[in-house]
């Protein structure tokens, strides 16, 4: 074998993203072959319009919670809440503009409001009293949903808010609004992880939370960020839904989404045991998962055996993932190939 | 433990004066408990409100017990009528399963039960007087009568299934396939499932007319809630719901009602949450000791866009 390519393979192979990009690769191969209409893109009223770019756009949502996710998931926690926080921030929305007649900077300050609460209601018990984060925000996810029934009585409810459809329908040049959002977070997110001592951090208090506080890191106030940055990815995340979906179902907003969201980070290549971390892995496994849903719809699988391929496609990239396997597939192969050669 | 022996003893003599004041006074006061499964939506609200209503009309006690969807909660509140001597028991289950013990004390101290809105699995039918509730069937019969006529028995449909396993998807769609089974020209083109929710009910509809564009005509939803979305997504399409792409679904909350008289959802089969008149019904046939069906169809009405109007005022949830 030459050496140079295989430095190139191996550093690529080293590379976080290169799973969840491998398995979005073989999702549109599979795509490209049984369905090329997956990959028309019209133009209506001068918008771009098409299978993929209605991917992209519903995976907006998933992207918005797992940019949240990521972040809490690298200090070593897990936010189930998010999905609650969805619904709460989606239903109180709705209802304000609807009876109150809210204006959306308003509406925005109500949601940005109540987001912070809870992160801050989150982060506190978990980082100060020191409750596990699994058990706080699965108080909150129980709780949340119940505020938001309560909201309404579990009525769904018209989205009238024209700055929250815009959000949801609308497009710039052609391309839907909330792909811009999207790149704004991310890009603002990067920034600041990477280009301030944030991010180093948090990954310092995911791997070693004793040994950073010893050395100087503020454990706590980073724990109490972090959950309020996922609250707060999830009131924007809440808000572009009930615009792209036009009303809110206070029962069904955001539910199981948390779960969407972890797994978008796990596939992403962010180990759920906290430290190192990587938000474009992130968006790319979100991505895959909305992939995999339209390639499903399409394919008219029925409903019941979709979770299948589902889990099936996430096992796959989580053990393509894991050094460990790859080292025993490439041992196998090797010794599969000796005797032969 | 003296004391719990004297409250045992009250409470005995309590039961007792009850049992025998009944027969003494003129008219007699019945005791009835109703065991509501929780009171997170309109839906519910609106059922219990029903019960309370038809109770007082009919100059009946009502006890009620809100289980806040906590299965134990429903149990010990059944336990708790059972001990104070209801003449009736009212349940709204939360589950199929794990009702026998309760039930069996029930039918050993002689008190009938009436399920309402969701029926039980037990291995003796005889541990319940009869289950009040809608026919899913029916509805989803009721959604394609309607569209055959509509249509002209011609319509190539999209079918927003509710989730997997839940009794009123397999229902709805049972009684829908059997509706447009009559028309050969009605075909369901693509079915999937929107999990009764609003945002999913709208992904998959934008994603299967974007796979199936010109071909459809018409949508049917096992809830308002996805019928909504849909409406959402045949707007993004460039497509006017209602006049171009044909849309039924169950349920007929207010919102769909609001949908109906803005022209968009062009029909809507009810789920009726009030099954007080029909529950107490059931309650003095029981009581008489007379014998009826184990199901009691509550008749459910069709809703479009001509009696919307006039019926949205009176919607509650």
């Amino acid at each position: 074998m030459n050496s140079a390519p295989s430095t190139i393979i191996s550093r690529f192979l080293q590379s976080r993203i290169v799973w969840p990009l491998a398995g979005l690769a073989l999702l549109l191969l599979f795509n490209f072959v049984f369905d090329r209409a997956f990959f028309e893109v019209s133009t209506r009223d001068g918008n771009f319009y098409g299978p993929m770019l209605t991917v992209m756009r519903l995976s907006v949502v998933v992207m918005l919670l797992a940019m949240g996710m990521t972040l809490v998931i690298a200090t070593g926690g897990v936010d189930l809440s998010v999905g609650s926080v969805m619904a709460i921030v989606g239903t109180l929305t709705a209802f304000l503009a609807v009876k109150h007649h809210l204006s959306f900077p308003s509406l925005l300050g109500v949601a940005i409001s109540v987001s912070l609460a809870i992160g801050v209601f989150n982060g506190v018990l978990i980082s100060c009293v020191g409750i596990q984060p699994i058990v706080v925000t699965l108080i909150m996810m129980v709780l949340g949903r119940g505020v938001a029934l309560n909201i309404t009585g579990g009525s769904p409810l018209q989205v009238v808010d024209s700055g929250v459809l815009f959000l949801g329908k609308s497009f710039i040049v052609g391309v839907p609004v909330q792909i811009f959002l999207v790149v704004l977070v991310f890009a603002i997110t990067v920034i600041l992880c990477r280009k301030t001592a944030i991010g180093l951090f948090v990954e310092a208090v995911g791997d070693n939370e004793t040994a950073s506080r010893l050395s100087g890191v503020n454990a706590r106030g980073i724990k109490v960020l972090v959950y309020i940055f996922s609250a707060v990815c999830a009131a924007l995340a809440a808000l572009v839904s009930i615009g792209d979906a036009g009303s809110v179902d206070p029962d069904g907003l955001g539910q199981m989404l948390e779960l969407d969201a972890i797994t978008a980070v796990v596939v992403g290549g962010t180990v759920l045991t906290g430290g190192r971390f990587t938000l474009l892995g992130s968006l790319i496994g979100a991505l895959l998962i909305q992939t995999l849903a339209t390639t499903l719809i399409r394919q008219g699988m029925d409903s019941a055996y979709a979770p299948v391929p589902k889990a099936l496609v996430i096992l796959v990239v989580c053990l393509l993932q894991s050094q460990k396997f790859r080292a025993q597939i490439a041992s196998l192969i090797g010794n599969f190939r000796k005797p032969t050669s | 433990m003296l004391a719990a022996a004297i409250t045992t003893f009250t409470g005995c003599d309590k039961k007792a004066d009850t049992q025998s004041a009944n027969p003494q006074g003129g008219g007699k006061k019945l005791v009835v408990g109703f065991s509501q499964v929780g009171a997170d939506n309109d839906w519910r609200v609106a059922e219990t409100k029903s019960i309370r209503d038809e109770a007082a009309k009919r100059g009946i006690e009502l006890k009620y017990d809100d289980a806040k969807d906590d299965m134990s909660k429903q149990l010990a509140a059944i336990s708790s009528f059972i001990a104070q001597g209801v003449d009736a028991i009212i349940l709204a289950p939360k589950v199929e399963t794990g009702w026998e013990p309760v039930l069996k004390e029930a039918k050993a101290a002689k008190i009938p039960v009436i399920l309402v809105d969701r029926g039980i699995k037990v291995s003796d039918e005889s541990l319940y007087a009869t289950l009040i509730a809608s026919d899913f069937v029916a509805e989803g019969k009721m959604a394609a009568d309607w569209l055959a006529k509509k249509t002209g028995g011609k319509a190539n449909i999209i079918e927003l299934e509710g989730t997997p396993g839940a009794a009123p998807a397999i229902d709805r769609k049972k009684g829908f396939a059997d509706g447009i089974a009559a028309f050969p020209e009605m075909k369901i083109i693509a079915a999937q499932s929107g999990d009764f929710k609003t945002a999913k009910g709208k992904e998959v509809t934008e994603t299967l007319l974007q796979k199936h564009g010109k071909d459809v005509t018409a949508i049917y939803a096992h809830n308002d809630n996805m019928a909504l979305g849909a409406i959402e997504a045949i707007k993004a399409a460039g497509k006017k719901p209602g006049q171009e792409i044909i849309i039924v679904s169950v349920d007929a909350v207010k919102a769909g009602f609001e949908s109906m008289v803005k022209g968009e959802l062009n029909c809507a089969v009810e789920c009726t949450p009030l099954l007080g008149p029909a529950a107490f019904d059931a309650v003095d046939m029981a009581l008489k000791g007379d014998k009826f069906d184990k199901k009691t169809v509550v008749q459910d009405r069709v809703f479009d866009q001509s009696s919307a109007a006039t019926e949205l005022p009176n919607r509650k949830y």
